[in-house]
């Protein structure tokens, strides 16, 4: 596949690197220095220009691209550079925004502004917050099927339940899949008798309501019916989304702004949130405020420093759980260590986001765990598919990868995968594979 | 030399032009007049007198320029005060009983073009029927807003029109339904003609049935142009209470849709009934009306000197009730004979007043709604500081300058009210006995434009038990209090006037 890329910050160059393996990337970028050093990072073909004009994108080939992904700062940039990209031929156009109004105008007809799928980083960062807050001690959560499905990754802790048990052991959950486990940054696919280890990250597929059971059995002090005491740190466009989010699940959360007209601003949007106008580095007043009773802090604040420095006090009074919002993907990991319970890179949430169109027409959905060391997929199953037809322990066994079906849905209703369960035309399954393999497997199903 | 800031000639030529339409609403009384075979002269001489100065104002050297917010201010609080003293020549020229003292016609005049329905006549039938319409006409000139009619009329005045009705009723944002001014006007004037029809209608149709023997087309029309302005004048000595009851109740609800937002009402009629019905405004309006009434059912009920019956003390209660509160001051029965209970009931009822946009007076639901949202908001942010809570209406935050002023209107009103109430009881001593309680009834009610008070000047009552400089005093402030104090106050200040 040609794809252009527009735009090399960090979301433009995350993608092209994911894409730089098995397609031809072109990335444009305005500024001529950062579009030579891409040159030498990434194994692409690199335009210095304006990625909005005509002659650019002519130069990058786009009358015969399949893929137009304008991934800039800049919301209009990437909406007129999709648009003109349509006037000269007719690629696939995915804009990254920021502003959720433009997200709304192009929900509308989804072909608004020549855009074909539209990505927009906050409103991702603050759903994907929300959605780990209601999973307390999940570091990520996915919908698939429709919602039907959920894939949520675990930190197992010395005192979990499933904690030296094996998998075939932990497996009580009904209609709940151990697809895959983490340990040392090594991928492992559990058979029952891999023993889950403290330390160890889960990753687990099923029903949203047994996802929700298990859960709660791993940290049963915090179930999402008494986490409910929020207090988001941070005005920013993420952390006004997140709070607006948690306000539809009829939660009221707090919300610490320190700039005045900011403050004023988000308390007249968010009616059920209280806002206060402070410092939030002022530990008296996180004191007062009883932010150590507080059972979720989300850090969103502007910059990396300041949640990293708000995140270890909220920690250090004795928050339960706290979500930081960063920026930089290379601080990530960073967080991770001191004991954030997860970290959450926009830029990462876009690209990953973003990266689910590379696999367009066969995958339905895409989930990227682990800094893309493995992914989890959604297939609607075709008549011809090498899957279709007989059990899935003989049809896994074919492939020369290893998978691992964690969810099957039919007709809408959720069937538990089994060994002897048999594939059927228009089942949708979601499956966990390594990374490597999705190639593979994509050409296979 | 002291340069005037004001463009005052831009005022007079308004003032000028509203006078000289006044000549048609003038006619009605007029063919009234000659249908009866009563004397046409009082209604030939104020048409005279209205068409002459309006000329002559408008004549006067100079260009008349543009109106801009202090032409606004100038020209509002002399429309009225014009407008008032012209509508008084009827009364005065026809020379019957009290009002043949020029200050007791202004005071019915004033009185009836500030819907107050405050009243001096003491022996109604003195008066001819041509004459009594004429009060009733002039409530229904005052009831939407002279201005809002000008506006209607005048499609020229644009820009300068937002700025007369928002100055008439000191709202900071004409709610414009149609992007011309002039024809939100016109709507607005159009719903309010409507209503006044079906009043009409309703009131006549259940004369016609035979259900209300003496409510003839004379008095239909009389009630309907003074119910849904939420006015008060009838030509009944004994107001709504010379009827039978089943007009009692058909009159509440047209109380009640006058004292509602004509903005919201016209959306509610062009099929969007949730935005009134979700107002919050509203909601708090009706409250009070409910509150009241359940107060003074009680009140009745543990007066063993009344009698009504059951249907009897729900109507009197809720008519009363809804009278007061909506600033319309038709009695069905004579309240001050109620026990003191029921009677402070009615006069806290007074300061309240109906939605902002409607045609009712006192200080608004409104502005109450959002002086308990802040003082509930001050209450808590003793507690969290750092709290930032916007007061919210019906969803939209009040920005904070809109509160400061309302907290001021507020304080300026209660001001006003114990002035004045002061005035009447040292006054009041010289001619006679007036109580404390009496007097405060009678301030509340001229200068929150309600009409009835307590005792001489009651609900079958009149003004004219009071000395004659009390009732100048009144004048002045039931103008004061129709066009929500600012628009006068600010032509005393200085700076209104230099540069």
């Amino acid at each position: 596949m040609h794809v252009v890329v527009i735009g090399a910050g960090e979301v433009g160059t995350s993608i092209a690197d994911s894409l730089d393996e098995s397609h031809d990337v072109v990335v444009i970028d305005i500024d001529a220095d950062r579009a030579e050093q891409l040159k030498y990072e990434l194994d692409v073909m690199t335009l210095a220009g304006d990625g909005t004009s005509l002659s650019t994108l002519r130069q990058a080939g786009v009358e015969d691209t399949d893929m137009v992904i304008a991934s800039t700062d800049d919301d209009r940039t990437n909406l007129v550079a999709c648009e003109t990209a349509k006037t000269l031929a007719n690629p696939f156009t995915i804009a990254r925004t920021k502003s959720v109004e433009y997200l709304r105008t192009w929900e509308m007809t989804e072909e608004a502004f020549g855009v074909d799928f539209m990505v927009c980083s906050d409103l991702l960062s603050a759903e994907n917050i929300v959605r780990v807050v209601g999973l307390p001690a999940a570091v990520d959560v996915d919908p698939f099927a429709g919602g039907k499905v959920q894939m949520a990754e675990f930190q197992i802790m010395e005192d979990s339940p499933v904690a030296g048990q094996t998998v075939a052991e932990a497996d009580r959950f009904e209609s709940l899949t151990f697809a895959g486990l983490f340990r040392d940054g090594e991928m492992i696919l559990p058979r029952g008798s891999t023993k889950i280890q403290a330390g160890d990250r889960a990753v687990v597929i099923g029903s949203p309501a047994s996802v929700q059971e298990f859960a709660s059995d791993l940290a049963p002090k915090t179930t999402p019916g008494e986490a409910d005491e929020i207090v988001i740190i941070g005005g920013s466009e993420i952390g006004y989304h997140t709070a607006r989010l948690l306000e539809e699940r009829g939660l009221k959360p707090r919300l610490i702004e320190q700039d005045h007209d900011r403050a004023r601003y988000l308390a007249e949007e968010l009616p059920n949130t209280l806002v206060m106008e402070h410092d939030a580095t002022d530990t008296e007043f996180l004191a007062r405020e009883h932010v150590d009773e507080a059972d979720i802090v989300v850090a969103a604040l502007d910059s990396d420093e300041k949640n990293l420095l708000v995140s270890v006090l909220a920690k250090r009074l004795g928050t339960d759980r706290v979500v930081a919002i960063v920026d930089s993907a290379s601080y990530v990991p960073l967080f991770e260590e001191i004991g954030i319970d997860v970290a959450i890179n926009p830029r990462q949430v876009t690209a990953e986001e973003i990266t689910r169109f590379t696999h367009e027409g066969v995958a339905e959905n895409v989930s990227v765990l682990e800094n893309d060391q493995a992914e989890v997929l959604e297939f609607e199953l075709s008549d011809g598919c090498a899957l279709v037809g007989r059990p899935i322990q003989e049809a896994v066994a074919d492939l020369e990868g290893d998978i691992v079906i964690g969810a099957i849905t039919r007709n809408g209703e959720n069937i538990i995968p089994r060994g002897d369960t048999v594939l059927e035309p228009g089942d949708h399954i979601v499956v966990f594979v390594e990374t490597s393999f999705v190639d593979e497997l994509t050409s296979r199903v | 030399m002291i340069k005037l800031r004001v463009d005052w000639r831009a005022s007079l030529d308004l003032t000028g032009r509203v006078l000289t339409y006044l000549a048609a609403p003038l006619c009605f009384p007029l063919a009234v007049a000659l249908y009866y075979g009563e004397s046409s002269v009082p209604f030939l001489a104020a048409i005279a007198v209205t068409l002459v100065a309006g000329t002559a104002l408008r004549k006067l050297p100079g260009d008349p320029g543009n109106l801009g917010p202090r032409e606004a201010f100038l020209a509002v609080s002399l429309i009225w005060l014009l407008v008032a003293a012209v509508g008084a020549i009827p009364f005065y020229v026809s020379g019957t009983g009290i009002l043949a003292h020029p200050v007791d016609a202004m005071f019915e005049s004033m009185s009836g073009l500030t819907t107050t329905g405050a009243t001096v006549l003491r022996d109604f039938s003195l008066h001819s029927k041509s004459i009594l319409m004429w009060r009733q006409v002039l409530q229904w000139l005052g009831g939407l807003g002279i201005l809002v009619l000008v506006t209607a009329v005048l499609s020229e005045l644009g820009v300068g029109g937002a700025q007369l009705m928002e100055t008439e009723t000191q709202t900071k944002n004409v709610n414009k339904l149609t992007p011309r001014i002039s024809q939100t006007a016109q709507l607005l004037w159009g719903l309010y003609g409507a209503l006044t029809l079906l009043a009409i209608g309703v009131y006549y149709g259940l004369h016609l049935v035979g259900l209300a023997p003496n409510m003839g087309l004379y008095n239909a029309v009389a009630h309907a142009l003074t119910s849904v302005s939420t006015a008060g004048f009838s030509p009944e000595p004994d107001s709504i209470g010379a009827f039978r009851p089943v007009i009692q109740w058909a009159v509440i609800p047209f109380m009640l849709v006058g004292s509602t937002s004509f903005v919201l009402l016209y959306f509610a009629i062009n099929g969007d009934p949730m935005r009134l019905l979700r107002n919050e405004e509203f909601h708090f309006y009706l409250g009070v009306v409910g509150v009241g009434t359940a107060l003074v059912v009680a009140g009745i009920l543990f007066d063993p000197t009344i009698e009504y019956g059951a249907e009897g003390t729900l109507r009197h209660a809720l008519f009363n009730v809804a009278s007061i509160v909506t600033t319309t001051g038709y009695a069905s029965t004579d309240f001050d004979l109620w026990s003191p209970a029921a009677k402070h009931v009615l006069f806290l009822c007074m300061f309240i007043g109906g939605m902002t946009g409607s045609t009712t007076c006192s200080i608004k639901s409104l502005r109450w709604l959002v002086a308990v949202k802040s003082l509930k908001r001050v209450l808590f942010t003793s507690i969290h500081p750092e709290a930032v809570r916007p007061v919210r209406v019906s969803g939209n935050s009040v920005d904070e300058e809109t509160i400061r002023d309302i907290f001021a209107y507020l304080l300026l009103s209660l001001i006003i009210f114990f002035l004045l109430t002061v005035i009447i009881v040292v006054d009041g001593a010289r001619a006679g006995t007036v109580t404390e309680f009496e007097a405060m009834g009678g301030a509340a009610s001229t200068f929150l434009n309600i009409g009835p008070a307590f005792g001489d000047a009651g609900p079958y009552g009149t003004y004219a038990s009071y000395p004659r400089s009390t009732r100048f005093v009144m004048i002045v402030l039931m103008w004061i209090g129709r066009i929500e104090i600012i628009p006068v106050l600010v032509l005393f200040t200085k700076s209104f006037w230099t540069s």
